[in-house]
């Protein structure tokens, strides 16, 4: 723990707590939501467990609760959560060596922790962020969301918060530094171009794939890192 | 239970989502070593993960559902976004995105 304090520094580990706080809120509101639309408490609580990937939670959630099948609802959730493959590769060296560590390592990856960990400058703190960030949110997701399940009814509407908007300001805030990479830049304007327009024709989750071209049509014709200079 | 379905059913899609999503998660970090990127690879993939990531940034500020998010919730972010830009405390970022949003619609901004 002091190892841990001394390589994050209290800056970073109260920006870490808060995003904890603000998704402690969102998974109350996830385990009440669900309960109101008529699921048992297990439900939200077995999903937040084994799933542990909010986006496609709520889409689970939401397309039962308006009368879907379960295999639509799967289908959507395995779309969103696509993103986790290349997640997976950008982050594979922070999870360490040991199996064990993979294993856990890899379950409590998220957009949060994966844009924490990116967004320091070396590895030791790409490392000591990451697990911070993806430890915490397990343990403070599924308990609000148990807290939540179990209040049911009584907590409702989190838009009036304005939650809906801190998810997108948490990774503005920390996917801005590496954006000033203008390659890197161009890219994600690409990408969020496509993203935008293609959202009113497709199914949730396939835009955000999209984006990826953004990052081939911003590489091509375009020297490569090792041969220009002031790359990091 | 809802949507028609069985609670076996239910589990077996909970079960489903859960190990596909397991399995996106760690094919990186399990079959990484095997195929370990070079540096330029490297590059590529850290690049695409922060494409995908200001993507998820677009939709969620500006997407609700299939349809547009209206007002308030794009503004908090533009805010959040301008102060982020100007280097101002991420907790600072953060509240302020919601704070905003929520006076607005307080204001009966959609």
């Amino acid at each position: 723990m002091r190892s841990l304090y001394r390589t994050l520094g209290r800056g970073l580990l109260r920006d870490i707590a808060l995003v904890c706080l603000a998704d402690a809120v969102v998974a109350l509101a996830y385990g009440a939501i669900s309960v109101s639309a008529g699921f048992e408490p297990w439900v939200p609580v077995l999903l937040s467990l084994a799933v542990f990937a909010g986006a496609s939670q709520f889409l689970l959630t939401g397309i039962l609760a308006a009368g879907g099948s379960v295999t639509a609802a799967v289908a959507a959730g395995l779309l969103v959560n696509a993103r986790h493959l290349p997640f997976g590769l950008a982050v594979r060296d922070l999870l360490g060596t040991g199996l064990l560590g993979r294993l856990v390592g890899s379950h409590v990856m998220t957009d949060e922790a994966v844009a924490f960990a990116l967004a320091e400058p070396d590895h030791r703190r790409r490392r000591a962020a990451y697990w911070t960030c993806g430890l915490g949110l397990f343990v403070v997701w599924n308990l609000a969301v148990m807290v939540g399940a179990a209040a049911g009814r009584a907590i409702e509407n989190t838009d009036a918060l304005g939650l809906d908007a801190a998810f997108p300001a948490v990774l503005l805030a920390l996917v801005l530094p590496s954006l000033r990479d203008a390659g890197t830049r161009r890219a994600a304007l690409i990408g969020i171009a496509i993203a935008l327009a293609t959202t009113p024709f497709l199914p949730t989750g396939l835009p955000v794939l999209l984006a990826l071209f953004g990052v081939a049509a911003a590489t091509v014709g375009r020297p490569s890192p090792s041969t220009s200079p002031g790359t990091p | 239970m809802i949507g028609g379905g069985s609670t076996t059913a239910l589990l077996v899609g909970i079960a489903v989502l859960a190990a596909g999503t397991y399995a996106y998660r760690v094919a990186g970090p399990l079959l990484g070593d095997r195929f370990a990127p070079g540096p330029r690879a490297q590059h590529l993939v850290d690049t695409a993960a922060v494409v995908l990531l200001s993507a998820l940034v677009a939709t969620s500020a500006l997407v609700a559902g299939h349809g547009w998010a209206g007002v308030a919730r794009p503004v908090g972010v533009l805010v959040a976004g301008v102060l982020a830009w100007r280097k101002a405390p991420f907790v600072v970022v953060v509240v302020a995105a919601a704070a905003v949003t929520a006076t607005l619609r307080l204001l009966g901004a959609p």
